[in-house]
């Protein structure tokens, strides 16, 4: 019901929203709950497990019962807790899990049953037949039980990541947090104030005290103010520190666009951001408890402070007879605030014998709430009294169980909580939080004088750690009478009596747990799910860890508390990881010869972040197939062009750049004459292969490292650990040119006839003799020609500056088509080489040594290299060891896919048994059946002998034979041509 | 976490890549326990450990950073190349 008078919502812009199709009306400035209320809607969700109807049951962040799904469609939010959704015009939510209405719900049955259901229950009833859990319990609970649902349709909305960096950040802008940032920004640092809500100064908005002599929410208007007009302070507003991370480093959740009814152009729902400070003031507040009785999860029972929220923020009576309870002073604040406004209340319901009170109302000191009736809405209130029990009548009963620092944030790095049993609670860490400092609330200091005076005193010892002078500021005028609770955690009685309303864990589910010997507060935890759900347990931990101890013997210091991590609250996938959908999942590294490739329709394939081309179909070609063996023929018949640019290229220079390339290769580069290139096998520490390629010698202390496109940053990597760390005192350095150089094989028994004519010059006899390099003019361009090949065919590789490349391609292209030729693709590329026996990263693939490979031969025996010495252990250079080997089909054409195991003919196909296995394989349009690579034991020793294949997966068994892993021109006569 | 680069600046740990404890190379050409020691075995400390990060984003360099484990506070970086000096 909505006050006539009062609160900070502005009843000039009425606006309409509709919950579960229905339509209401609220104004700017509601909540969605406060909306509700204000419209008499008492029940808003059903329970997780027993679907037993929920009310709101706070103000804040920390709600566990009022979640709802917001939107339609697939901008569907589920789990938006009402308590935080700002109202706008159009608002749509939808309460959850009930099905198929609020009101009438079938799976309340469980409810009925709740006796069975306890703790436990699923873990023990649906244990066996094993088979049954995957197919029928699992999905069958978890239809029962969960939340919102998820649309299942991908995101529309636009999200956002971003970085800030500051010398202070306060985290919360209540009292604390105002005074904190007022203090550091006129000492002129840079100033981060971080609130969650959509107005800064938290408790003083529900706040009927007075502050510097004028109402709480004025004032912090003022300093808000204040703050606005400097312009070494920030005001981050809808945005919670979710977590903190070594060095400063705070996640942070801004919630751009949730309370905008259409969002502005490329405006982000969310974003996450991740801010460096040299100091943190944490002023997150404290978080009221509730107490445990029997039912105290009906509609209608809310926290103390959320109803005065209600009540003095939002000018919304939470009933039309309030019953108030506490075991603290905030109790009466409540009841105080409650007949200001002209709220009936019942009666107020203090815990403790010695307390007093001036109110005009029914006070009953030294009693309890035993239990609350109203299913659907709270109807009566039962007393526990000196003199027997009483029963009001009532619609609503405001809770006060005492008050938790929200210390979350201090546990993040490992800080473990201190019990304070002056204020019943746990405090944060006095270490183990660095450059964090706890102000307010947050470090148990409750009264609001106490608060801005703690919030001035953190900033100030933050100044003084930053070296900076402190200036002075003065702390206002404010109430400031201390705190005092006697802890209550539970009333014992008959019935339930709830802990963690989200997840449905009542103090008897805690006591199951400590009778199976779960008493660990984290064994606890995940036996019964307390603090489990997206609240995490914000309102029930300590009372759990209370009721445990309890149970167990122990009181609430010994028994402690669960660690709380990252995040504080629930931050969605899609603004984590922000900008990572579609082409924004991974940079897209583009050839030069990109563009022309797509002109000519051919189909990308991604190599690591590059984009190369799968084959170049031509017109009539229906299959990749046949544009892939036409060009193999091309390059075995006259000549083919491939974009050759992603092998990773590294510079090498300097005096001591010879040594270094024997050092890191596991043959020798120091003899390489200039005008010369030699292939080069790198291994790692252990003496496995890490990668292969070419290095030509540009100059007397110049070299150009070529690596493949899988293992470039890899190896540029372990070559500038090499260099720094493991030789420190050599002149060598590198770089990377990868991007600077466009490459282009040139392959084909025409492909010198084309770089003459491309060139201008004569490239036979000795002037550019196989594995040489020559520097060559290309239309007035300085570029590179090294006679080296992939595919076995004479062959030569072209290098540009990477700005004439698509201008290069294009004209050898062409060139090569009026040859009979053209450009060829990866499959081509893969084909020629597995005819050659050619390596790639299927054969190097980290557990392959050189022995395995038959390159034993380039281990030098007369210098120290990498892997020397990991290589040289006996069970690397066993001859039963896998060994690289060539294969094909006995018999007709028949498949030998690649991963396929190898087996000795007559044993049974099973992993004990296998040989080997497939590493590579094609069709060879030339030979005129499939060619495969693989590693057999024995390998070398085996050539000629019969090996059966099998391939479990696609259920393909094939006979092969055995032989050397190069299937064409085994003496390399050809690239010598 | 941040990593203070001695070209670069205070840096986030992103931009840097682990390259693992930081132990003397055996050298020698045979193996050895000290090469298995060296390619096998870590000391896992609690406490102070001293580790190679480099500026895989950055610069490039090969930091040698000195760091508690228990803690994750950064005690030092320098760069590797001068011996950590």
């Amino acid at each position: 019901m909505r006050l006539s008078t009062g609160g900070q919502i502005d009843r000039s812009r009425p606006l309409d929203f509709s919950f579960d199709g229905v339509t209401y009306s609220g104004y700017h400035g509601d909540t969605l709950a406060s909306a509700l209320m204000a419209n008499g809607l008492k029940v808003v969700g059903r329970s997780f497990k027993y679907h037993r109807p929920r009310g709101i049951f706070s103000a804040g962040s920390e709600e566990p019962n009022a979640l709802v799904t917001l939107g339609a469609g697939a901008r569907a939010e589920p789990n938006v807790r009402a308590t935080m959704q700002e109202l706008f015009a159009g608002l749509e939510a939808r309460s959850q899990n009930r099905w198929p209405s609020l009101d009438w719900d079938v799976m309340e049955v469980n409810d009925l049953v709740a006796d069975f259901l306890g703790a436990g229950f699923y873990y023990k009833t649906f244990m066996w037949p094993k088979a049954f859990w995957e197919k029928l319990y699992e999905p069958v609970i978890r239809r029962a039980a969960g939340l919102g649902a998820l649309s299942g349709q991908a995101d529309p909305d636009a999200n956002e990541k971003a970085f800030a960096h500051c010398d202070l950040l306060v985290i919360g802008a209540g009292p604390a947090g105002l005074m904190a940032a007022l203090q550091a920004g006129e000492a002129g640092v840079d100033v981060i104030l971080c609130d969650e809500d959509r107005t800064p100064g938290g408790s003083l908005l529900s706040s009927t005290e007075d502050v510097d002599g004028m109402a709480a929410p004025d004032w912090a208007t003022e300093a808000v103010a204040r703050l606005a007009a400097m312009p070494n302070v920030r005001i981050m507003t809808r945005t919670t520190v979710t977590g903190v991370y070594d060095g400063g480093t705070y996640g942070a959740l801004e919630r751009v666009g949730r309370h905008l009814q259409h969002r502005p152009g490329p405006l982000p729902v969310d974003c996450f951001w991740r801010i460096v400070a040299k100091r943190a003031v944490l002023a997150a507040g404290a978080l009221e408890r509730p107490v445990a009785f029997q039912d105290n999860d009906r509609p209608g029972v809310m926290l103390s402070s959320a109803v005065r929220a209600y009540v003095n923020r939002y000018a919304v009576a939470p009933g039309s007879s309030v019953t108030v309870f506490g075991n603290n002073d905030d109790a009466h604040r409540t009841a105080r605030d409650l007949l200001a406004a002209g709220v009936h209340v019942a009666g107020l319901i203090d815990a403790r014998h010695e307390a007093t009170t001036d109110l005009d109302l029914p006070f009953y000191p030294g009693a309890v709430v035993s239990r609350v009736t109203g299913r659907m809405g709270l109807e009566t209130v039962s007393l526990r009294t000196h003199k027997g029990e009483v029963k009001l009548q009532s619609d609503c009963l405001s809770v006060s169980g005492g008050w938790n620092p929200s210390l979350h944030l201090t546990c993040h790095l490992n800080g473990r909580p201190v019990w304070d049993e002056g204020i019943a609670s746990f405090l944060p860490a006095p270490e183990g939080m660095p450059g964090l400092i706890p102000a307010g609330g947050a470090a148990g200091l409750f009264p609001t004088w106490e608060a801005l005076e703690s919030g001035r005193a953190a900033a100030a010892r933050a100044l003084e750690e930053m070296g900076q002078t402190v200036p002075h500021q003065k702390v206002p005028e404010a109430e400031g009478a201390p705190y005092k609770v006697k802890a209550l955690w539970h009333v014992p009685g008959k019935g339930r009596a709830w802990l963690d309303l989200a997840n449905d864990v009542t103090v008897k589910d805690v006591r199951g747990a400590a009778a199976e010997n779960f008493r660990s507060v984290e064994h606890m935890k995940r036996y019964t799910t307390q603090g489990m759900a997206p609240d995490q347990g914000k309102t029930s931990n300590l009372s759990a860890m209370a009721v445990l101890g309890d149970a167990t013997g122990r009181d609430v210091a010994q028994t402690g508390i669960t660690t709380y991590r990252p995040p504080y609250v629930p931050v969605p996938i899609a603004a984590m990881g922000a900008g990572g959908k579609g082409r924004g999942f991974a940079p897209e590294r583009l050839t030069t010869s990109h563009g022309r490739s797509l002109a000519m329709n051919a189909p990308m394939i991604e190599a690591g972040l590059w984009y190369r081309p799968s084959y170049f179909p031509r017109t009539g070609e229906k299959t990749w197939r046949q544009s892939c063996d036409r060009e193999v023929g091309m390059v075995r018949q006259a000549v083919g062009i491939a974009d050759v640019s992603t092998l990773g290229k590294i510079d090498i220079q300097g005096r001591d750049a010879g040594a270094f390339l024997d050092f890191v290769y596991a043959n020798t580069f120091s003899t390489l004459k200039e005008g010369r290139v030699r292939y080069g096998l790198m291994l790692r520490e252990d003496g496995h292969v890490m990668d292969d390629g070419t290095t030509a010698r540009l100059g007397p202390q110049h070299y150009l490292m070529t690596t493949t496109t899988a293992a470039a940053g890899e190896v540029m990597g372990h070559l500038e650990f090499a260099a720094q760390v493991l030789r420190p005192d050599w002149d060598v350095r590198l770089i990377s040119v990868t991007e600077q150089w466009a490459q282009f094989a040139v392959a084909g028994p025409q492909s010198r006839a084309l770089l003459e004519d491309v060139l201008g010059r004569d490239l036979g006899g000795d002037v550019l003799p196989f594995m040489g390099w020559i520097p060559v003019t290309i239309g007035g361009v300085e570029g590179r020609l090294f006679r080296i090949s992939f595919s076995g065919e004479l062959a030569y590789e072209l290098a540009v500056p990477a700005r004439y490349g698509e201008s290069l391609f294009t004209q050898l292209v062409k060139q090569a088509e009026a040859r009979g030729g053209g450009a060829y693709g990866m499959e081509a590329l893969n084909v020629l080489r597995i005819e050659k026996g050619l390596l790639t990263h299927a054969e190097l693939h980290g557990r392959t040594t050189a022995f395995d490979l038959g390159l034993e031969r380039m281990m030098s025996r007369k210098k120290a290299f990498i892997g020397q010495a990991g290589a040289s252990r006996p069970g690397l250079l066993a001859e039963d060891r896998e060994r690289l080997v060539g294969l094909r089909p006995v018999g007709a054409v028949q498949m030998i896919p690649a991963g396929a195991f190898l087996f000795t003919e007559g044993e049974e196909a099973v992993r004990e048994n296998a040989q080997g296995y497939v590493t590579s394989t094609a069709f060879s349009p030339t030979l005129g059946h499939t060619v495969a690579l693989g590693f057999l034991k024995s390998g070398p020793d085996r050539i000629g002998e019969r090996i059966r294949m099998v391939d479990h997966l696609r259920g393909v068994v094939t006979l092969c034979e055995v032989c050397e892993p190069c299937f064409l021109d085994p003496e390399g006569e050809r690239p010598r041509a | 976490m941040r990593l203070t680069c001695p070209l670069c600046g205070e840096r986030d740990l992103r931009e840097f890549t682990y390259r693992g404890a930081a132990l003397t190379r055996p050298e020698g050409e045979t193996w050895g326990d000290d090469w298995h020691d060296y390619i096998h075995l870590r000391d896992n400390p609690a406490g102070e450990n001293r580790e190679y990060w480099a500026h895989s984003t950055g610069c490039a360099a090969v930091l040698l950073v000195t760091r508690d484990t228990r803690t994750h506070e950064v005690l030092g970086s320098a760069l590797a190349k001068g011996g950590g000096a």
